[in-house]
């Protein structure tokens, strides 16, 4: 009996109907991630609406956060109002002219940008499938060890040791990817517990190899780690003879972005252009139908979890051999858990992640500035990136806020009480 | 009591589910709603349930216009459903599901089961339902179950009851059983609304019946005058073929060889227990029976989603015994799955991507791992043309498309290679009449172009029609096997219902 599931006829023949799919991933699944879902305006709309949102409220935040406007509002509101608008005007205009507004604010929001994206894809993979990924840090941090370790062993021309690296980080990542993809598919271990576990150990496992004589650099005590060889190095992007400008200190942006580009559009080939794509999005979408048509979906979670680490390892080595030269404890912060929030806002689509990174890209940047310029904290940014999240995952909310138009209101009541 | 739906419309963005409906439901009578699926009779019934809002239109009761924001201000007005899939809590008593959710309680709060079992055996011998207070649910047979959900309706006080598709999971005898306990309602004085597609059942239990089609009421019959051909006509807005019109088979090799088969369902218990059957090239096979005998668990072995613990399937002399699914496809054999939604279809995917579900990954769909979306469309846009598949385009969800609909792209997708072996579940469930007929003329066809064919249906009717040869599932075992010309319905739902075949 539990099995027996009906067809309801909610609405006449021929018009979308509102049934939910009884075995693929849940509505809110969907709503949150944008998996499965083709409406591409409210894909674009709800998260561009949510960017604004985020702002006005970030503003908000930074007027209540200055103490002295605030005692003015009392004897003087006109000048307390002024004082209140140059202070979030300041504020954003730093943040904006930090992200954008030059070559080396630009060079940051792209460095930064790049393992974001890359850790974003990972995510995003992992939704596109149904898995939820959160262990983007800790396969960023294995992937990175490995590039690391092939960086500093050889010295080789750039044209192989590049590559070889690069190929270190994916190895790195998909292996630790696999174990939570292996567990969950031999022992029903759920990916959030195993990955979430993994990027402890993952994290101190790095702390213990970087004070291990092989890894650490000779003559330190503090855990560094030894430097990446120069052939080994993400060549700068604009260091190179045929740029036709003199820096003072030539910005620090590397091939790591377009690195990401590129793999983000290889990542929307296979998905969408490719079986294992198909493959992957049919088992993300209703693993019963998956299995129904042949596709060994035990297997699939494997699979879609190897390409997931893979992708943040590739972060982890943009790290270590892009931005850092060398491996320090923690060495990719909290990029693996930003990149969950990254791949939310791009709805889970690799040209999302990509817009989305650099937006997140450009919020890290100009954060710097808004501190130093602007005197508002840095964590204002944070705040801002937390608060586009929240509005992401209520898309009603968003919705309710700016009355876009729902999209079936038969779809939203059917779901809360049919079968 | 009288119940009037006055100038119901209900708008759904882009979507007009119920267009000025007008109905009346008096205490006393049954009044039959008749319509296909997606004709709207669920969007009414919740309107009236008060679980959505008329876009227009106004519900009264006895005279006076009434507001409903939720089900409880429908049930205080006394109106009671009887849904489709009971709302019952398993692990509790008959008494306790009963009064959940106003429950009688003394003094602190405690619960008075006491007084639950009183009411219980009351509304009980009232009706002659002889449901057992104490009764746990799971452990009770679904027609008991029912009553169960009409003793919580009644124990609320309703006066109107709706039924939806109430008929769905009963065996015959159940029918008639319920069919006794509707009259008895009906003679107290309550008012029944049946939902239902079953032009039979209607005519033999309806005072009034009102057709619903593409969300309006487009007729009132009276049962006394009307017949199967001219509700269907109503029904569907055109002639239509009730019968279904094939050859007599000719039957030669075996095909499906099943051996002494054990299955265990989800719960390790064994569901199919040692059948034996043989498929045969050009015929086609009925498995009646009621729902939850192994049907489900046999079909599942067959086509490689559920391990058998014993015996043998081959299909064309080559051994299938727990194959994979791909094996099975491999194999030649085309499986409608018994839950198009859950199994059958990725719903949040393309009908193209959808038409390519299980044969993505070889020529002419894909080279190595490279998807020839082209080649797919195209494909998909043959199939849509020959399959009647009522669609805008071929790059729309899956999700988009009406039951019947969603149907014939499995048809299609499963139809359109060639096949030696048919397994069909459950084909036409949900479906359409329009669409019934268009399924039940390919699956003939496919069987007059040389494939086996096995049919796994819960409607009696449907096995009836289409079967060359029936096979009979009860707890697990083929208990019988009949021609469908030598026998009858209720002799099937003997069977069905447990009685041993004499032969």
């Amino acid at each position: 009996m539990a099995d027996d599931r009906d067809v309801t006829d909610d609405v006449a023949a021929e018009q979308p109907s509102a049934e939910t799919p009884s075995g693929g991933p849940s509505e809110l699944f969907s709503d949150l991630t944008g998996v499965g879902r083709f409406d591409w305006r409210s894909n674009a709309l709800v998260p561009l609406l949510a960017i604004i949102s985020a702002l006005i409220v970030g503003a908000l935040i930074i007027a209540f956060g200055d103490l002295d406007t605030l005692k003015l509002w009392g004897s003087d509101p006109g000048e307390a109002f002024s004082q209140t608008w140059t202070t979030v005007k300041d504020a954003y205009v730093a943040l904006f002219e930090g992200a954008v507004g030059g070559w080396t604010p630009i060079s940051e929001t792209l460095t930064r940008a790049a393992p974001l994206i890359l850790a974003g894809l990972a995510v995003a993979v992992g939704f596109q499938a149904g898995l939820f990924n959160i262990g983007a840090n800790g396969q960023m941090l294995i992937g990175g060890m490995f590039a690391l370790v092939i960086g500093f062993q050889f010295s080789l021309p750039g044209i192989i040791h590049i590559p070889l690296v690069i190929a270190g980080g994916l190895l790195g990542g998909a292996i630790w990817g696999a174990i939570p993809g292996y567990l969950r598919a031999k022992t029903g271990a759920h990916e959030v517990i195993t990955t979430i576990m993994l990027n402890f150990i993952a994290l101190r496992l790095v702390d213990y190899l970087l004070t291990v004589n092989y890894f650490q650099l000779e003559g330190r005590n503090d855990p560094v780690s030894k430097s990446v060889a120069e052939s080994a190095r993400y060549p700068r992007l604009l260091s190179a003879d045929w740029i036709p400008f003199e820096f003072t200190r030539i910005p620090r942006v590397h091939i790591g972005i377009i690195i990401a580009v590129i793999t983000a559009w290889v990542i929307w080939w296979i998905l969408y252009r490719s079986t294992i794509g198909f493959e992957f999005r049919a088992v993300g979408a209703n693993p019963d139908g998956a299995r129904y048509a042949g596709m060994n979906v035990i297997w699939l979670y494997v699979g879609v979890m190897a390409v997931a680490g893979a992708l943040a390892g590739l972060g982890g080595a943009d790290q270590v051999a892009g931005t850092l030269g060398r491996a320090t404890p923690g060495f990719v912060g909290v990029i693996g858990f930003d990149a969950i929030a990254l791949a939310l806002l791009g709805r889970s689509h690799p040209a999302g992640v990509v817009a989305a990174g650099l937006l997140f890209g450009g919020l890290a940047a100009g954060g710097q500035q808004m501190q130093v310029a602007a005197d508002v904290g840095i964590d204002i940014v944070q705040v801002i990136q937390a608060l586009i999240i929240m509005f992401i995952a209520a898309p009603a909310l968003i919705k309710a806020i700016y009355r876009v138009k729902a999209e079936t209101e038969a779809a939203q009541l059917t779901s809360g009480w049919g079968t | 009591m009288e119940l009037e739906l006055r100038g119901i419309t209900k708008r759904f963005p882009g979507v007009l589910a119920n267009d000025n409906v007008n109905l009346t439901i008096r205490s006393g009578e049954i009044l039959c709603l008749l319509g296909e699926n997606g004709a709207g009779k669920s969007t009414l019934m919740n309107i009236m349930y008060g679980l959505y809002t008329a876009t227009e239109g106004d519900i009264l009761i006895d005279g006076d216009v009434v507001n409903f924001d939720g089900p409880g201000d429908a049930i205080a007005a006394g109106i009671g459903m009887v849904h489709q899939h009971f709302m019952l809590v398993p692990v509790f008593s008959v008494a306790e599901n009963v009064v959940l959710g106003v429950e009688p309680t003394l003094t602190g709060g405690v619960l008075d089961i006491e007084e639950a079992r009183d009411d219980v055996r009351k509304i009980s011998g009232q009706y002659n339902l002889d449901v057992d207070p104490d009764a746990i649910i799971e452990q009770l047979p679904v027609g008991l179950q029912q009553r169960v959900e009409i003793i919580k309706v009644l124990f609320r006080d309703a006066e109107i009851l709706v039924f939806d598709e109430p008929t769905a999971v009963l065996t015959p005898q159940e029918v008639q059983e319920f069919f006794g306990i509707i009259r008895k309602l009906k003679d107290d004085g309550k008012g029944i609304i049946f939902i239902t597609h079953k032009l039979k059942e209607v005519l033999e239990i309806a005072d009034r019946i009102a057709v619903l089609r593409r969300g309006a009421v487009v007729g009132e019959a009276d049962p006394a005058t009307a017949t199967e051909v001219s509700l269907a006509e109503l029904m569907v807005g055109r002639p239509v073929e009730l019968k279904v019109s094939k050859a007599d088979a000719d039957p030669t090799d075996v095909v499906l060889e099943v051996r002494d088969l054990d299955v265990l369902n989800v719960h390790n218990q064994l569901a199919v227990d040692s059948v034996s059957f043989d498929v045969r090239r050009g015929e086609i096979v009925g498995i009646a029976g009621v729902q939850g005998n192994g049907q489900t668990e046999l079909v599942e072995a067959l086509t490689g989603l559920r391990e058998s613990v014993g015996g043998r399937v081959s299909v064309g002399g080559v051994d299938l015994t727990n194959a994979s699914p791909r094996e099975v496809h491999n194999a030649s054999v085309a499986h409608v799955p018994e839950d198009r939604q859950r199994s059958g279809l990725v719903m949040s995917f393309t009908l193209t991507e959808n038409f390519v579900l299980d044969s993505y990954y070889d020529e002419p769909f894909s080279q190595g791992i490279k998807m020839d979306w082209d080649r797919s469309r195209q494909e998909a846009g043959r199939l849509i043309q020959e399959f009647d598949v009522r669609t805008p385009s071929s790059e729309i969800p899956a999700s988009n498309l009406s039951g019947g609909n969603q149907q014939k792209v499995i048809v299609a997708r499963e139809f359109s290679r060639d096949v030696a072996l048919v397994i069909a579940s459950q084909p036409t469930r949900g479906v359409d009449v329009g669409s019934i007929e268009f399924i039940h003329e390919r699956i003939v066809a496919e069987r007059d172009q040389g494939a086996a064919v096995l049919i796994v249906s819960s409607e009696l009717d449907e096995v009836m029609a289409l079967s060359d040869r029936i096979l009979v599932m009860f707890d697990g075992k083929v208990v019988a096997e009949k021609r469908p010309e030598q026998t009858t319905n209720a002799e099937l739902g003997l069977y069905m219902a447990g009685a041993s075949s004499d032969g």
